[in-house]
């Protein structure tokens, strides 16, 4: 019955499928990945087997350095905004009646789901000369002339924002739906005003939520990769870019791997650390 | 919070959510193709070339395929193994579950880089198969944690009583778990199917100049220029992912497969 320990080869043919098809198309190529970023590059893009750290070494450049730390500084901003404005918002509509609640989720998950390419898009049209924002605010007399506000740093960081955000609403909507409602009632009763309670007892009771919301979505950001290209200049290019640009314009396939296995070392230490405050955020509440 | 910050609060957010999708709908009705909005004069032609002009069918017909196929053999990995799970607590199940859903918390570029050695060790590099099967790998996670969510909604109870009146495991499946879990099956394989047809990166990576999807055709475009039809695919896609998501919220459990406890209190 359920729960049981599975007897015998046939229980477990149902499993071998499964671990076959992950085994095959996901171990092996992150394997391979591995392998290759010790191998030996050959000029003209071929690469032979072998072991050298030569495409580690090669890591140790301004380069990879400044762009390493812009694409954490980008994602840590733009995870801080989509903290700081998704919380407030989730809260918002985990408090809604249930209808309300699928529409907006609906609308959330149809923004999510949109391509990268199609966000940048929609941004460089919104944010450009011709069909903008810009025009609106002249014909409110707020602004002489239309002006292009992309590509740049601030067009950059909003549209990884509107990317993030409908990722950050899903991250915290599990925590604040099961937040008990009557915990902020208890505080209103005894005469906290809304403000204070919400800062207080509910942004207090789900710091450890907050804080693995911010992990998530800042790694989540640091996957963004035809947004720096659309909306930023080159020097706002991500690692993600620079991996991509390795593996097919350089056609240097072992660096490109190197970049890729540092770079997901990084973020592995990241996912530990939102696991060790999920983890001590069980202990406390045993 | 007093209802007047909040409504302003939800109000801005809205406004900027969906601003750029109001100036894209705007211009996709353009009726010249210089770039403006508000749009001068309406007209469906670039509608109508997204449907005609063989450049941007094709890769309609590409990204369908990919879409369809990727999220069945996406659902076909998932559904045993969250069975599996289920049925026994292991801990090579929990691994393989893990493993499942590790696409999802890295960032995209690492695992695109794997599938791309993969492929070109293979042989099968640039071919719609690579695209296919690199993409249900990458978005097993969804259907992987919808029907898992599915499988543990069901009451031990009710499979107990199928044994007891004499069901084998096949009858209990087929007569008992499997309904039981259809609709969350339904609803990984349309989050996945959205997504796979929005994916860039893998698709690029894996076979990106040979088998162009829709995403990396408006790049292309928008690295080579402006033209109205990028706008128009824009809104039919964001359209059909409403419809999507719309259907599910309708018919499913739209706040209990994102996690909510009790949908049913509020």
């Amino acid at each position: 019955m359920i729960g049981e320990k599975p007897k015998g080869v046939r229980a477990h043919l149902t499993l071998a499928y499964p671990a076959l098809m992950l085994g095959i198309f996901f171990i092996v190529p992150f394997g391979l990945m591995a392998a290759v970023s010790f191998f030996h590059r050959q000029p003209g893009g071929f690469y032979i087997p072998g072991f050298e750290l030569t495409n580690y070494k090669n890591l140790y450049t301004v380069l990879f350095g400044r762009t390493l730390v812009f694409s954490l500084f980008v994602a840590g901003l733009s995870a801080a905004v989509c903290v700081s404005v998704g919380f407030p918002f989730t809260f918002f509509i985990t408090r809604m009646k249930r209808r309300a609640q699928v529409v907006w989720l609906v609308f959330l998950m149809s923004v999510l789901s949109l391509s990268e390419v199609i966000v940048g898009f929609a941004w460089s049209l919104l944010l450009s000369r011709t069909a903008g924002l810009s025009n609106l605010f002249v014909w409110l007399g707020l602004m002489d002339r239309p002006v292009a506000w992309y590509p740049g740093f601030v067009a950059l960081l909003f549209g990884i924002c509107y990317l993030a955000f409908p990722y950050t609403v899903l991250v915290l909507y599990p925590p604040l739906s099961r937040l008990d409602p009557a915990l902020p009632e208890a505080a209103q009763t005894l005469g906290a005003s809304p403000i204070r309670t919400f800062f207080t007892v509910v942004v207090g009771s789900l710091r450890n939520a907050i804080v693995a919301a911010f992990v998530m979505v800042f790694v989540f950001t640091l996957g963004a990769y035809l947004l720096p290209q659309i909306l930023g200049r080159p020097r706002h290019w991500t690692l993600s870019v620079l991996i991509t640009d390795a593996a097919i314009y350089q056609t240097n396939m072992p660096l490109s791997a190197a970049m890729a296995i540092f770079f997901m070392f990084v973020s592995l230490a990241l996912v530990a650390l939102t696991m060790m405050i999920g983890k001590g955020k069980k202990l406390r509440t045993a | 919070m007093s209802k007047t910050v909040r409504n302003i609060f939800l109000g801005v957010v809205l406004f900027l959510l969906s601003g750029p999708l109001v100036v894209v709908s705007g211009v996709s009705l353009n009726a010249k193709k210089r770039l403006f909005f508000p749009p001068e004069g309406v007209s469906m032609r670039w509608y109508v070339e997204l449907l005609t002009e063989n450049s941007w069918l094709i890769p309609v017909k590409n990204s369908l395929t990919i879409a369809f196929t990727s999220s069945l053999l996406a659902l076909s990995i998932a559904l045993p193994l969250a069975y599996f799970l289920w049925r026994y607590r292991v801990f090579y199940a929990r691994a393989l579950f893990t493993l499942g859903i590790s696409p999802f918390i890295l960032p995209p570029v690492i695992t695109a880089l794997g599938f791309l050695s993969f492929w070109v060790t293979v042989g099968l590099y640039g071919q719609m198969l690579a695209t296919m099967i690199s993409h249900a790998i990458f978005f097993v996670t969804l259907p992987l944690v919808t029907i898992s969510l599915g499988f543990e909604s069901i009451d031990h109870e009710i499979v107990e009583a199928a044994e007891t009146m004499g069901a084998n495991s096949r009858m209990t499946f087929q007569t008992v778990i499997f309904p039981m879990v259809r609709p969350y099956m339904i609803s990984g394989y349309a989050f996945a199917f959205v997504l796979s047809l929005n994916e860039y990166i893998v698709a690029y990576m894996v076979a990106g100049f040979t088998v162009e999807t829709l995403p990396i055709k408006i790049f292309n475009s928008l690295r080579y220029g402006y033209t109205p039809v990028m706008a128009s695919v824009t809104v039919v896609f964001v359209l059909l992912a409403a419809l999507i998501f719309g259907l599910i919220g309708r018919f499913g459990d739209l706040p209990k497969l994102l996690g909510a406890l009790n949908p049913e209190d509020h």
